[in-house]
């Protein structure tokens, strides 16, 4: 029997054959962590350890709450700034350079093959370069920091296979929330998804980010393509270390397989309060709204600012809503802004926020009051996540956000196009 | 043996409910932690949680962001166990490395109500609640350490203190 990459690469880790179900002990490549890093210090400091163990492992990003909302985040990040000097983290990135799943890529540290853990349920992204990627608690993160190691479940995996061509106004979100709507928030819970079949290669980096990043919706412990010519050639201008391709054989063994012919996708919308609550854009059209959020680690890349700018170009945003652009990345921002995308997203009436997590968790910078409604191309629409618990909050891809944005109600992106 | 009462939520419970997203920056003491937990899904629970109480879920407890004062808060109003049909995964493990027990169980997750008063077994792996007996998925050997030094915290401690 073949193995998956799940097995191979915890495999390789535990240096033993491994299957689905067994539980290895094992010493991650990378592990991430971001303002939570406060915590995770106070967690650290209760084992009594006076150094970091292997502190070239750690990748420390600053995204949440920056700038500093207020007094108490601002203490966290000096707690945070103080710690890495102290204990000489070599690979800390304060406030200016974006979301941490962004930032850990674009950076080289998402490699294939690698096994990449980080106290952020959404490091699961890093699948789309072909790593083994989970999300772990801090308490966790902690345990690494002093000894080195994690206990990990090898996971069985679940092969969604795409066939067939996107249609025009359709892309990677929508794709994944139907896949998510099809099949419930659980239906991966503890397990590995392989997006792969004919089609998978079609996807961008950008878009497969999109997709590894929210198979964590779907209960995922990890989600990956496996790696390809895209891929190489994304990760060979950014590699900080040798890694080794890995891919499941053909032989490997998956709980279940799913077929998704992508010609047949329409746009798609979550609605409140689950991920898995999903429908069709057209089936909600019309629906006023007031605040769009387009941007975050899902939906903050190159392409998506393109698109959203394409739609808005020359046009004004409605004057009932706020449009909120949130690049994912310092890189995205100066890429969008040498294009003119900035430009025009401005022009047409958008704030453009600096890049960061910004209102994707409700912290700070456009919370939603008592009745108000969002259309928001993150990944999470629980009660409350985004502000008042009793807002709402739809997912929808940047198309959709965009288009809805312009016509001050929820809008089917294919008549803008 | 542990008794306690039961408090029933149903399935796909995430963690913004059992622990507010909105502060989990600024929340860090446990006290204060259990009294703002399962705000958003049921304001009487944490005014009337007593030590001992037990959350019986549905599928899926947990799903959503791996804040760990999900477990945390929940440890801290004194709940003893969670019982559920499913977990999702980063809150099982949050939960074992807090030394929250976390219990699969369809059974029991069907059949118990608000209210209903039982004991957990917890070797034996039984839920009891008067007549009627529920056994549970016993927890996989290689947690067990981890729950039995009272948290992944004492535990790597003492694998440290004993150079391994
Ligand atoms: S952008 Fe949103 S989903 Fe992504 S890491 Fe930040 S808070 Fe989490």
């Amino acid at each position: 029997m073949g193995k998956t990459l799940s097995e191979k690469i915890l495999g390789n880790k535990a240096g033993r054959e491994v299957g689905a179900g067994e539980v290895v002990t094992v010493a991650p490549d990378t592990c991430l962590s971001h303002d939570n890093s406060a915590a995770i210090i106070g967690e650290f400091k209760k084992m009594g350890v006076e150094r970091v163990k292997a502190p070239a492992k750690l990748v420390i990003i600053l995204d949440h709450i920056v700038p500093a909302a207020d007094e108490k985040y601002a203490q966290n990040h000096k707690t945070i700034r103080e710690f890495v000097a102290a204990q000489g983290i070599p690979n800390f990135f304060d406030i200016q350079h974006g979301v941490c799943h962004q930032v850990l890529s674009e950076a080289g540290f998402a490699l294939p093959g690698k096994l990449i853990v980080g106290s952020d349920s959404h490091t699961t992204t890093y699948g789309a370069f072909g790593a083994f990627a989970a999300g772990i608690g801090r308490t966790e993160a902690a345990s690494i920091w002093a000894a080195d190691e994690i206990w990990l479940r090898v996971p069985e995996t679940l092969r969604i296979e795409f066939s067939g061509k996107l249609p025009a106004g359709v892309f990677a979100k929508d794709v994944i929330l139907k896949v998510i709507g099809d099949n419930g928030a659980d239906r991966a819970n503890y397990k590995a998804i392989e997006f792969a079949g004919p089609a998978a290669g079609d996807f961008s980096l950008a878009s497969r980010m999109v997709l590894a990043n929210m198979a964590a919706e779907m209960g995922a412990k990890n989600g990956y393509f496996e790696p390809d010519e895209k891929t190489l050639a994304w990760v060979k201008a950014r590699a900080r270390a040798d890694y080794e391709v890995v891919r499941s054989d053909d032989d490997a063994d998956y709980e279940a397989i799913l077929g998704y012919d992508l010609s047949v996708i329409e746009p798609q919308i979550a609605c409140p309060h689950t991920v898995d609550h999903v429908r069709l854009v057209r089936e909600v059209e019309g629906m006023p709204f007031h605040q769009a959020l387009i941007g975050t680690c899902t939906n903050g890349r190159l392409e998506d600012i393109e698109i959203a700018a394409h739609i808005m170009k020359g046009k004004k945003v409605h004057p009932g809503v706020r449009a909120l652009v949130l690049p994912a990345s310092r890189e995205v921002y100066v890429d969008a802004m040498r294009r003119g995308l900035l430009e025009i997203l401005s022009e047409a009436g958008c704030v453009i926020l600096n890049p960061g997590c910004g209102p994707c968790l409700g912290a700070h910078q456009g919370l939603l009051a008592a009745g108000e409604v969002v259309v928001s191309t993150s990944n999470r629409n629980f009660r409350g996540r985004m502000g008042s618990r009793d807002s709402e909050i739809y997912l929808a891809s940047p198309a959709t956000a965009a288009a809805s944005a312009l016509e001050g109600k929820i809008t089917d992106p294919r008549k803008h196009l | 043996m542990s008794k306690g009462r039961v408090w029933k939520y149903g399935d796909d419970i995430n963690t913004d409910v059992i622990f507010p997203g909105r502060y989990t920056y600024k929340i860090m003491e446990p006290a204060e932690m259990a009294a703002h937990a399962m705000e958003d899904l049921d304001a009487e629970f944490a005014r009337n949680v007593r030590p001992g109480d037990v959350i019986v879920a549905g599928k899926n407890f947990g799903c959503g962001s791996s804040r760990e004062q999900a477990a945390a808060c929940l440890r801290a109003a004194g709940v003893q166990a969670v019982v559920a049909k499913s977990f999702a995964r980063i809150y099982f493990r949050n939960a074992i490395n807090l030394g929250l027990a976390v219990l699969q169980c369809e059974e029991a997750s069907d059949a118990l109500r608000t209210g209903d008063e039982i004991e957990i077994d917890y070797p034996a792996g039984k839920i009891i609640s008067g007549e009627r007996v529920f056994k549970f998925f016993p927890l996989p050997d290689s947690v067990i350490g981890i729950i039995e030094a009272g948290g992944l915290i004492e535990f790597t401690k003492e694998k440290l203190a004993s150079g391994g």
